[in-house]
């Protein structure tokens, strides 16, 4: 209970963030100060810093520490068909539209893990839409990507996954789509070829291609409202005429500057449509 | 500390809805705090629970939505499935990282960001609950200045979770009932 006591400061926090600019060029300081904060703050408790000075060296000089920090910053917390509704609106609103294209392009930003690439993946080969599309599915942190490609999720999920599959409207067997063993399951190859996980920073990158479909699910809550704004237009200019855009079931376009470019599809579930260029 | 309205959290779980119901009707309209409400309940709950709390009080209620601006006379409840953290600036953000405690939103959560920005113009109620969330929390509301009150767990309908804060952390007042009832309308009275 006493490490509460030893917590950091906000000028501390200021000070590791223009660290991790200056010397990585990471760019933390537009993202959320509570969350970013938190995050940093459970790290230098878990990891036992006697104090904030030996902290910030570390992070400074140990490179190996810093690749550790990132994940630590970053969220990583997702699950396959997370928000069964929302899969299902996509099922039935958006990927028929899809259809109607030769060739399906969508962007999957702040994957994470992966595991909602492959729910989408998953959805697109049950439409029989999977040959003809491809996800690129991108974060900015590459050891969660290294996971993502493998495709090998903890057995243990598999039973909670397989009810929000089919919550979500799948009819299917939900254990066809890996192979278990041990402790582990691992994505069927179809599934994995039409992915493609790349390493993509929201707040510095630009856009890569042009999109039907971006999927973006509780990312933007962790930045601050300017950066959200700055990435949304990101997103605007990365979609086609008529695109869809789907966000966090708490995510809004409200009060956004994008807001007069889109209107929404499916209220509750969150996905807009691209009207205007 | 600038202009952020001084705050009110209550955090409950098993147990903690049937006293809201009877605390919130108590409040006036010019009852001026922030509120927010920390609630343990099932990630799909469809039912809104602010909807439901809106019933019992004539403050505006409402469930958080990411970067809404903390205001007086408001009562925010977080969302299921998402931790609610307070912004230096007075607003909210949702955060859907690692449950704590088993529980998001996590009463801790609320509680520890809570006390960093409001430091003294905290006040934190932690209600009925059979789980371990809301101690630590209270710890560092207490650290950094902040009022801690807790159900008195002979009232609870679970009483583990205030019992264990009274054990293990500093707190100023054990209430009951009427007692809360009073606690959260007298607040109305602090000094500006």
């Amino acid at each position: 209970m006493m490490d509460h006591l030893r917590h950091l400061k906000d000028e501390d926090v200021l000070l590791l963030l223009n660290d991790l600019l200056e010397q990585y060029g990471y760019d933390f300081t537009d993202y959320s100060f509570a969350s970013v904060k938190r995050r940093l703050q459970r790290v230098y408790i878990a990891d036992r810093f006697p104090s904030f000075a030996e902290f910030r060296y570390k992070v400074k000089t140990d490179p190996g520490y810093l690749v550790h920090l990132m994940e630590q910053i970053t969220v990583n917390v997702t699950e396959m068909f997370r928000d069964p509704g929302f899969f299902q609106e996509l099922r039935k609103q958006v990927l028929p539209v899809l259809a109607t294209y030769p060739l399906i392009r969508i962007w999957h930003a702040g994957c994470s893990s992966g595991e909602e690439a492959y729910s989408v993946a998953i959805l697109l080969h049950e439409l029989n839409l999977l040959h003809k599309s491809i996800i690129y599915a991108t974060d900015i942190n590459e050891s969660v990507l290294e996971t993502a490609r493998k495709g090998i999720f903890p057995l243990q999920y598999m039973q909670q996954y397989s009810q929000n599959y089919q919550l979500s409207g799948g009819q299917q067997e939900f254990s066809r789509y890996y192979a278990a063993n041990y402790e582990h399951a691992k994505f069927s190859d179809i599934l994995r070829e039409k992915i493609i996980f790349a390493a993509h920073n929201l707040v510095t990158d630009r856009s890569f291609n042009e999109f039907q479909l971006i999927i973006c699910r509780n990312v933007l809550i962790y930045f601050n409202k300017d950066l959200q704004d700055k990435v949304l237009h990101l997103f605007s200019d990365s979609l086609e005429q008529l695109g869809f855009l789907a966000l966090g079931a708490k995510e809004t376009l409200r009060f956004t500057t994008v807001a007069p470019l889109f209107k929404p599809v499916a209220h509750k579930e969150k996905i807009w449509r691209k009207i205007t260029s | 500390m600038r202009s952020l309205p001084t705050l009110l959290v209550i955090g409950g779980s098993a147990g903690s809805l049937d006293i809201l119901m009877q605390l919130l009707p108590e409040l006036q309209p010019d009852w001026p705090l922030a509120m927010i409400i920390v609630l343990h309940r099932k990630a799909d709950s469809e039912t809104l629970l602010s909807d439901l709390l809106a019933t019992k009080t004539c403050l505006f209620v409402k469930e958080a939505e990411d970067k809404d601006m903390l205001l007086p006379g408001r009562i925010y409840v977080a969302p299921a499935d998402y931790h609610l953290l307070i912004e230096p600036d007075g607003s909210l953000t949702l955060d859907a990282s690692e449950k704590v405690h088993y529980s998001r939103p996590s009463i801790d959560v609320t509680f520890m960001s809570a006390a960093e920005v409001c430091g003294s113009r905290l006040y934190c109620l932690l209600l009925s609950g059979a789980n371990m969330d809301g101690a630590e929390g209270l710890q560092m509301v207490h650290a950094l200045d902040g009022f801690t009150a807790v159900q008195d767990p002979e009232t609870a309908e679970a009483p583990f979770m205030p019992k264990y804060a009274i054990k293990t952390v500093t707190v100023n007042k054990v209430l009951n009932l009427r007692e809360m009832i009073d606690f959260v309308k007298d607040l109305k009275n602090l000094p500006a």
